[in-house]
């Protein structure tokens, strides 16, 4: 965890780019989930979304965000929310990655061209050329309700998550109950 | 329905504990027992709770990653199960030592080997008598803050820094006064 991404945040850059803030609507993308499949982000309208973005496939196993939100698909179910993994590496790397890591959920490939999606989305490191570490949870209307960059090397966990989707669970919740009075 | 302050500090309602709840330091892990890291900070916690003896409360939570590691959901079960007969730590430690042999037939041995009632094992494990207690402890962690196994926190603050036991043990220390033997 830690220890092994300190290694690798010292290989990053230090700039740091601003993420599309909530409020704003989420830009529409298409981009292959498999070498023969693509995902439009319209294919989500009508429930929650989490985006994550990282830089790269393949960072050590135990640490690794995307192993985490892994185990963590029923409680983002629960909250009725599904989630994306996206970075530049290309559809068959996240094909291994996905193979080598057991991942139930689709990783999407920003790779051609090469992180445009991060780039409109506020999260591309030129430098880099990665996306950096950023979480967004979009409502079921495509707005982005909340958005969080982490410092490149420190895997920003699930809990920042779990508290916006079940912010919009009571959003909802509130608004049935005002439709109902 | 979790209660939030207990989220990065040893519960004794619930928690397996060494020591006294209310010593000046607590050590809070959360880990996984097929996790190689986890395995090698092992020796550290014990010398770790050696060095300080009455002057440290440690409990230890599961964070099973059960994709990339196909025996940890099963080893924490017989963990607790162990625990449910007064044995705990000793499987606990038992499970840290062999960590390249945690399929059921295993566990059973280790059972054996801990003289506990195997059929009693066998039964809760397959059962998943205790799973619901372990997705506790993982969903607590989530809350916490957990990114990766192991992940240590003192007196309720997540520890990031190395695992070694100098570095550990000068941040368990760290303003609290204590002698270390």
């Amino acid at each position: 965890m830690a220890n092994e991404n300190g290694r690798y945040q010292n290989m990053y850059s230090k700039s740091r780019r601003s993420a599309l803030p909530p409020g704003t609507n989420a830009p529409d993308f298409t981009l292959r989930s498999t070498p023969d499949q693509w995902l439009n982000l319209g294919e989500f309208r009508g429930q929650p979304l989490v985006l994550a973005f990282y830089p790269a496939d393949w960072s050590p196993v135990c640490g690794d965000q995307m192993t985490l939100y892994n185990e963590m698909l029923k409680e983002f179910h629960d909250l009725g929310a599904e989630l994306l993994g996206i970075s530049v590496d290309g559809a068959w790397c996240h094909a291994a990655f996905a193979r080598d890591r057991k991942l139930h959920f689709p990783l999407l490939a920003d790779f051609e061209p090469k992180g445009d999606v991060a780039r409109r989305y506020g999260v591309y490191r030129d430098k880099d050329g990665v996306s950096e570490r950023a979480l967004f949870v979009i409502d079921a209307n495509g707005q982005i309700h909340w958005s969080y960059v982490s410092p490149i090397g420190v895997n920003p966990g699930a809990d920042g998550i779990l508290s916006a989707l079940e912010e919009l669970q009571n959003k909802k919740g509130n608004a049935v109950m005002a439709g109902a009075k | 329905m979790i209660v939030e302050t207990k989220l990065n500090l040893p519960d004794k309602a619930r928690d397996h504990i060494v020591g006294d709840i209310d010593a000046p330091v607590a050590l809070l892990e959360f880990g996984d027992y097929e996790c190689p890291f986890c395995g090698q900070v092992q020796p550290v916690v014990k010398a770790i709770l050696d060095r300080l003896g009455d002057s440290i409360c440690f409990a230890f939570r599961h964070f099973p990653l059960s994709n990339i590691h196909p025996h940890a959901e099963h080893a924490a079960e017989a963990a607790e199960s162990a625990g449910a007969q007064g044995s705990f730590w000793e499987m606990h430690e038992l499970l840290f030592q062999n960590q390249q042999a945690l399929d059921d037939e295993s566990l059973v041995e280790y059972a054996a080997a801990l003289g506990l009632d195997e059929a009693r094992l066998i039964r809760e494990v397959l059962s998943g008598a205790h799973a619901e207690h372990i997705r506790e402890d993982f969903r607590m962690g989530v809350r916490a803050g957990v990114n990766g196994t192991p992940c240590f926190f003192i007196n309720g603050q997540r520890y990031d820094g190395a695992r070694g036991l100098e570095p550990l043990l000068a941040a368990i220390t760290q303003g609290s006064g204590l002698y270390v033997a």
